[in-house]
């Protein structure tokens, strides 16, 4: 006959380690019980693991006093990520969420501090898919230098959400001496790149099955802070900074032109690209300016620091490529002008919907 | 419609439904090879080709000799005119 | 990038540009009076905008934008037939990209997507053909549109479905052919062109000879051009020699890939896959005889419009709409009177203004500098009378 437990066991079953069990998510880890504890400690607590984190308490705690030492203002953003697919070259949905959100905090001069870390996921997720992003955003974490300290999970019905969205925002702080802006961009100015166009976009056709092109591109999916703290360092009158992303660099600088009412004249043979993004973009008709980055930046700085800035930035690894594209002038105002490889001008726009392939 | 690039055979494929592999600027994309191939060039011989790619379809084999000719007389042109320039220069000096 | 650098060499251009400049001065030429030059192509509009070429030309020479965007002239009910098809339950409809931007009288491809219907975006006929062998429970169905450029791709298509057998794969054929379209354009009686840009990947697939009309019975002079911007550029050249010159033909500037006979295996498989139809519509043009293709009766399982049902409406285009006169060369893009008021790229009326090389959308995006330059100048010269 079998004898009830004595206590000493069910409260040490209770203590046993949280660990998650089966293979895809169910609609009970999103259901607030012991599976839901299991997945956080088990796959976000172990990644992410931090002093701000492992309270678990339903906030992160942090200290005001440390906060205004460094700066007096704090910049606050968020980004959803929501990629397909959800692997690539050079990444995945776990690098973009924390360096998307990082770059966003970096191109204000800040210095990125703390995220949070929400997910939605859809049953019947793949947990060792799980397992793989929360790995690359540990990864991505350490590289920026930044922590995870607070976070959420919820999981929907199969057919209520594709896979896996995330949600990311962070907190950062500016120091006192900083005023970047899109509309400081003066008559004079310079504008410079970090690197290559449209390298993620390229990686993202690539990694797409139904255009079908063999290419080993990838992502340039990184972290600009330190970049950007070098170059805050040989110049810390930037004007306007902004990463390029969805919409490519012509978006950027077509912000720029308007926020600052004055007209950016980009040099098409001094954008640097590489052969193969070229090569997409042809076979698909694409152009680059549009083509998507999550790693490049665009920096408009006063002449006289030009020279100086792009040292700087060339000297670090996340700046090899930069190159000075192009420059701002008075007229015509809130216009993007390009100088093609050709010879003549034309003016380039904003993207209006999404770019698709053409037959023409 | 006009969209076509020109791109080098690197590889054939399927011999039967007459496929191969083109490079274009360090891509590659699948490309049939029915539209260029006939019993003076056959598949195999296409390799190193440089061809016109429209649509996943090898529409022309690529002329070099014609390529460099047109270029050479676009060249010549430019020639004639510092010809024309120097003479016209040296007239208005005499 | 070979065979592609060494044809947008700026240097190049500049010889070019000065023997333009010469002739143009011969000629008698100039702004009020300028040489009308129409390219036909939408990729040849498309770099043109792109390039910047016009700026470059002298402004004795005006470039006139003709209808050969297949996108752009792709009648509104065509259109509602395509939406038709791909909300067929059944039905993957296979699509080249820019054709899903192009309004119906309701709605587009993409937002007939964004409703629920299977709409997939491919590269190549050949793509479609795969997904339907990987769908074998699904309808596949190719949007096939293009000129003679794009035919043998369909026609060899077809042609390998037949061979395997194939029982869930058909085309909605739209394809348009490019000689009645010119000769339209030609006889038109508010035409006044001196001079055509041919299309060459056109010439590629069909040969030289179809173009001889223009110039014996029309008596203007044709270029062949390839699609580079120095190969637009010399092609713009031959043309004004030949004017100056008072000759009259046909000239082969894309020798590189254009041969005089076209290309005889795609011509064989359209041949054997293809006829022409009585009338097909032209958005903006109206019908146009002998313009159209369909799929022989032979190949009738693969024809979409045999197997299935859908409205096959004539639908007019919107009364503001002046499509049709820009494809003509009649007016400029600007001149529409809803060019950039309620037809813009975001809030499209016509097709010229959706696809990136219809006339309206590349001026839109690329071209209209000189015009924005005159027009901020002339504000700031407005807001200094007033400070004054």
């Amino acid at each position: 006959m079998k004898t009830k437990p004595a206590i000493p066991e069910i409260i040490n079953q209770r203590k046993r380690t949280n660990t998650v069990t089966g293979e895809t998510i169910t609609m009970a880890h999103g259901s607030g019980g012991k599976a839901m504890r299991d997945l956080i400690v088990d796959i976000f607590l172990t990644s992410f693991d931090n002093e701000l984190l492992s309270p678990l308490e339903d906030q992160a705690q942090i200290d005001l006093g440390q906060l205004v030492a460094q700066g007096n203002r704090l910049a606050f953003t968020t980004d959803s990520y929501v990629v397909a697919p959800l692997f690539f070259a050079g990444g995945d949905i776990g690098t973009l969420a924390i360096n998307g959100t990082v770059n966003d905090l970096a191109v204000s001069g800040a210095k990125p501090l703390y995220l949070t870390c929400a997910m939605i996921i859809e049953e019947g997720f793949l947990i060792a898919d799980l397992r793989k992003i929360v790995s690359s955003m540990k990864l991505a974490a350490e590289a920026a230098g930044i922590q995870i300290v607070t976070g959420d999970t919820k999981v929907v019905e199969r057919g209520a959400a594709d896979k896996i969205f995330i949600n990311t925002a962070g907190v950062g702080v500016i120091p006192a001496h900083l005023k970047i802006g899109a509309n400081q961009a003066k008559p004079g100015d310079k504008v410079i790149i970090n690197g290559l166009v449209g390298d993620h976009g390229a990686a993202i056709i690539g990694a797409r099955k139904d255009l079908a092109i063999e290419t080993d591109i990838e992502s340039d999916c990184q972290p600009l802070n330190d970049l950007i703290a070098a170059l805050l360092s040989v110049c810390p009158d930037v004007h306007c900074l902004r990463d390029a992303t969805r919409g490519g660099i012509a978006t950027v600088l077509n912000e720029f032109a308007q926020a600052s009412n004055v007209c950016i004249k980009i040099d098409e043979t001094a954008i640097p690209i590489r052969n193969e993004v070229r090569g997409i973009c042809e076979i698909l008709g694409l152009d680059p300016l549009y083509l998507a980055n999550e790693g490049k930046l665009l920096a408009i700085v006063p002449a006289e620091r030009a020279e100086a800035a792009l040292a700087a930035m060339r000297a670090h690894p996340m700046g090899r490529q930069s190159a000075i594209i192009g420059e701002v002038v008075e007229s015509p105002e809130e216009v993007v002008v390009l100088r093609t490889s050709f010879g003549g001008e034309r003016v380039i726009d904003m993207l209006v919907g999404d770019q698709l392939p053409r037959i023409c | 419609m006009c969209l076509g690039i020109p791109g080098q055979v690197v590889e054939i494929v399927d011999i039967e439904k007459q496929l191969a592999k083109v490079e274009i600027s360090g891509v590659r994309r699948q490309v049939s090879l029915a539209c260029i191939v006939d019993n003076e060039h056959p598949l195999e011989a296409c390799i190193g080709d440089w061809v016109l790619v429209h649509v996943g379809f090898a529409m022309s084999r690529i002329n070099e000799d014609e390529a460099k000719k047109t270029l050479q007389l676009l060249m010549e042109l430019g020639e004639a005119q510092k010809e024309i320039e120097a003479m016209s220069e040296s007239l208005s000096q005499s | 990038m070979k065979y592609v650098d060494e044809f947008r060499d700026p240097e190049l251009a500049k010889h070019l540009i000065r023997e333009i400049e010469s002739l143009v001065l011969q000629i008698g030429a100039s702004e009020k009076e300028p040489l009308q030059i129409m390219e036909f192509c939408g990729g040849h509009t498309h770099t043109i905008f792109r390039y910047g070429i016009e700026q470059l030309l002298p402004k004795a020479i005006e470039l006139v934008h003709g209808p050969g965007c297949p996108v752009c002239v792709l009648p509104m009910g065509r259109v509602d037939d395509c939406l038709a098809l791909a909300e067929r339950p059944e039905v993957i409809f296979a699509t080249f990209g820019d054709a899903m931007r192009v309004p119906g009288s309701q709605k587009n491809l993409l937002q007939a997507k964004a409703e629920g219907a299977d709409v997939r975006m491919v590269y190549s006929p050949l793509d479609a053909l795969e997904l339907a062998r990987q769908n074998p429970s699904r309808e596949v169905i190719f949007f096939a549109l293009g000129f003679e450029t794009t035919m043998p791709s369909t026609a060899l298509t077809v042609l390998q479905a037949a061979e395997e057998g194939l029982k869930n794969f058909s085309l909605f054929c739209n394809h348009i052919t490019t000689v009645p379209t010119i000769q339209a354009i030609l006889e038109s009686p508010s035409m006044r062109i001196d001079g055509f840009v041919a299309p060459g990947h056109v010439s590629m697939v069909v040969g030289v000879e179809p173009f001889q009309f223009v110039a014996t019975k029309f008596k203007k002079p044709i270029v062949i051009s390839g699609f580079e911007p120095l190969d637009i550029l010399q092609s713009i050249w031959l043309v004004v020699k030949q004017i100056a010159e008072k000759r009259c033909l046909v000239e082969n500037q894309y020798l590189r890939v254009v041969e005089r006979d076209g290309n005889p295996v795609g011509l064989k498989a359209m041949a054997a896959v293809f006829e022409l139809r009585e009338f097909f519509a032209w958005r903006g043009l109206g019908s146009i005889e002998h313009s159209g293709i369909k799929i022989k009766s032979e190949y009738a399982q693969f024809d979409a419009e045999q197997r299935f049902s859908m409205p096959n409406l004539d639908v007019a285009d919107p009364q503001s709409c002046q499509c049709g006169d820009v494809l003509k060369g009649s007016i400029k893009p600007w001149q529409c009177k809803v060019f950039g008021s309620s037809c813009t790229p975001e809030t499209p009326m016509g097709a010229l203004m959706v696809s990136s090389e219809g006339a309206c959308a590349a001026y839109y995006n690329f071209g209209n500098l000189p015009q924005i330059r005159a027009a901020k100048s002339s504000n700031s010269k407005e807001q200094s009378k007033i400070l004054s």
